[in-house]
């Protein structure tokens, strides 16, 4: 008889192979799963892991990776604060637009000057935007007891609809013939977030997303706050006696995480993205969370998962290119991996025992 | 800048590289917003794909990528089609513009096509359909077969193009239909079959019974077959296999004789910048099938409007036409230009609501 017991302690062993336990299951299933499609499995496995990485042309892949992945580990940062000390913010997608809107309405509105204060303070209003869209959750959460999953997760599909309404109105660029959409900031130096050395997709964006991770590993683990939010994570009852206040605990993790994700909103629509516009935002706010949880709510494992993740992407859509694999498997491939993580993540807790329990 | 040198003389070198390794092949890249099987816009667009290839043989070769998100991620992947060595790229959606300038600008050896849009340069030239032609014909039978006078339609984006197609419409079923009243909700996606079905649904309840769509799944015409008496028209793609009804006809984007030119032209190395914008004449623009679910007269009418547009003898913005607040707009016997179509922002007179803003 096979059975699972639980450990006594977690291993530590195992907590630190799973990702790549699950990185080499997901190879192996997803190989299988071309081999199906009538794909060379090994040909795509390579395409997806070793060619934006060393292939003939990763001098363009390797900032690319960066330009992916910095969004994602900002976000991700700011998430697993809040998720380590089990408070929900869903809505980071939401709190993504409203930075954008916010940071690129700050700086449109000085159009066509020519001022070096005007990207920082784009920089400042996208950090706002995403804190105050996240504060309302908060509020509402610490007034009422509401629950901030559901209220963060609805606010998203609000945001969608400012975004939609902004795109078409207020921000819509007045020599676009009537389409929607705003100005595009890459035409305008003093709002573009330009890469800081040509060629290497090194941007603003992925200085804060650096800085962020060395900010919330501190924070975790050199900080009260920190303590504090690793307290009420493993141990809320100890926390409450330790004098945490949850109160403040809330808006501190749900206005961080905003306003990271206003940040990457406001890097995004200034850089790579370059204009508001109604499909402006691609998911960046739900996949962070996959990307929080992979890298295990560790400030570098985040960084880490979100390479990987961007990795994934990019690998993704040359596999589907050169070897014309359908959009869908690849989807199918990247949900294997968060799949057979938590899977494997079993097995940090619990072993796998064969014979009979033993009676104590 | 360094990283647009790169490109460029990467460009350059699998120029020569393709050059002279495999001559006479010709690497066609297609970027599309959707699932190639969505039945509708980027189905038929990879139809045109494949009449590529049919057309070319060996001479050619395509690679497509779908579901590719407006924004970073289109202009990754040109580029990457680009650096892979296509001498030619169509990029399917409106929202691929600026990055398909930005693209083009890194690579000026290799000709891009982008759908819709309005930027051009000397290597990116763009293509539309004149849809609004196909919707004259909708409308025509819209107005004749409602019997509620209340005819939905669920628009994708409000930009010019679904504006124009509103606009076409209730104008041709007003012509048929002096009581006809037009109902929009706005999907803001092209495809989202949920949310279509959604907004189907709405409109039937208001008391449409006949659904015009400009966004791309079929799920409006499930929904109507589930409605029971709502007729529906095929949209980009003839959605034929909701036939005889709720379907009764629909608008084909066939993008398949023009991808067979320009492949044809960057072969032959006559290649130019130009901006096509054909429709029912070209053969661009195809209306589907009129199913035995319209009376004959009416089938009669709408094919001799089709037949009238194909052969230029009427547009079907033709005046006299008032703006939506009353003011003219084109006289009586004027023709609207292109320029005005093209950026066309406001309703015709009679019809309700507010464009979004």
């Amino acid at each position: 008889m096979i059975r699972l017991e639980k450990r006594p302690q977690p291993s530590r062993a195992w907590s630190m192979a799973t990702p790549l336990v699950a990185v080499l299951a997901t190879m192996f299933f997803g190989g299988l799963l071309f081999a199906v499609l009538g794909k060379p499995p090994v040909e795509a496995i390579r395409t997806i892991f070793w060619e934006p990485l060393f292939g003939e042309f990763s001098f363009y892949y390797r900032p690319q990776l960066l330009v992916k992945g910095a969004p994602l580990v900002l976000i991700a940062i700011g998430l697993s604060l809040g998720f380590r000390a089990g408070i929900w913010n869903i809505g980071a997608e939401g709190q993504y637009i409203m930075g954008a809107i916010c940071g690129a309405g700050a700086g449109l509105a000085f159009y066509p000057a020519d001022s070096f204060l005007i990207f920082p303070l784009m920089v400042v209003a996208g950090a706002l935007g995403g804190w105050a869209w996240a504060m309302i959750p908060a509020v509402l959460k610490t007034r009422f007891g509401t629950n901030e999953i559901l209220v963060s997760l609805m606010l998203v599909y609000v945001a969608e609809q400012f975004l939609a309404s902004v795109s078409l109105g207020l921000l819509k660029n007045p020599e676009g013939f009537g389409f929607p959409g705003s100005r595009n900031l890459q035409s305008w130096d003093s709002a573009h977030n330009a890469e800081l050395i040509a060629g290497t997709g090194m941007h603003w964006g992925v200085v804060a997303a650096l800085i962020a991770v060395i900010f919330a590993y501190v924070l975790l683990n050199r900080h009260m706050t920190g303590y504090h939010i690793r307290l009420t994570g493993e141990a809320p009852r100890a926390a409450k006696f330790a004098g945490v206040n949850p109160t403040r605990l809330v808006l501190f993790c749900l206005g961080t995480s905003g306003a990271l994700a206003g940040l990457a909103g406001l890097f995004e629509v200034s850089g790579p993205s370059g204009q508001i516009s109604i499909d402006f935002n691609v998911g960046y706010g739900f996949t962070a969370i996959i990307v929080a949880f992979l890298g295990r709510l560790h400030p570098v494992g985040i960084l880490l998962a979100g390479g990987l993740m961007a990795l994934t992407y990019i690998g993704g859509d040359i596999a589907q290119s050169n070897l014309q694999l359908p959009a869908a498997a690849i989807q199918v491939f990247q949900g294997m991996l968060l799949f057979f993580l938590l899977a494997f993540d079993l097995l940090t807790n619990f072993r796998i025992a064969i014979g009979k329990p033993e009676v104590a | 800048m360094k990283l647009t040198n790169l490109l460029t003389s990467a460009a350059v070198a699998l120029g020569l590289a393709a050059g002279a390794a495999m001559a006479d092949t010709t690497k066609v890249g297609f970027v599309y917003v959707g699932p190639v099987g969505d039945g509708g816009w980027t189905y038929e667009h990879d139809q045109g794909r494949k009449a590529v290839e049919a057309e070319f043989g060996d001479q050619v070769e395509t690679v497509y990528v779908e579901n590719v998100a407006e924004g970073p991620d289109a202009e990754r992947v040109m580029t990457q089609m680009a650096l892979e060595g296509a001498d030619l790229i169509f990029t399917t959606s409106f929202g691929y513009m600026d990055p398909t300038i930005n693209v083009a600008k890194k690579f000026p050896n290799v000709k891009f096509e982008h759908a819709t849009g309005y930027k051009r340069a000397d290597n990116v030239s763009t293509y539309s359909a004149r849809f609004y032609e196909g919707r004259a014909v909708q409308g025509t039978i819209a107005g004749h077969m409602t019997e509620s006078n209340i005819v939905g339609y669920i628009g994708s984006y409000p930009i010019p193009e679904v504006i124009r197609g509103i606009n076409s419409a209730y104008i041709h079923a007003k012509k048929v239909n002096p009581d006809v009243q037009f109902k929009v909700v706005w999907a803001f996606t092209w495809f989202d079959p949920a949310k279509e079905a959604d907004a189907a649904k709405v409109l039937i309840e208001q008391g449409a019974d006949v659904i015009l769509q400009h966004t791309d799944s079929t799920a409006p015409q499930a929904a109507a077959q589930n409605a029971g008496n709502v007729i529906t028209f095929g949209q980009a793609s003839d959605m034929s296999e909701y036939a005889p009804k709720p379907r009764v006809s629909s608008i084909i984007d066939n993008w398949a004789p023009y991808y067979v030119a320009r492949t044809k032209a960057v072969i032959d190395g006559t290649w130019e910048s130009v901006d096509t914008w054909d429709g029912i004449g070209a053969g661009m623009v195809e209306i589907g099938e009129i199913t035995d679910a319209v009376p004959a007269e009416v089938k009669e009418a709408a094919l001799a409007i089709k037949d009238s547009i194909a052969n230029g003898t009427y547009h079907p913005f033709t005046g006299p036409l008032k703006k939506q607040d009353g003011s003219d707009w084109l006289a009586e016997g004027e023709v609207a230009d292109d320029g005005t179509l093209a950026g066309m922002n406001f309703y015709v007179e009679g019809i309700e609501g507010d464009i979004p803003q």
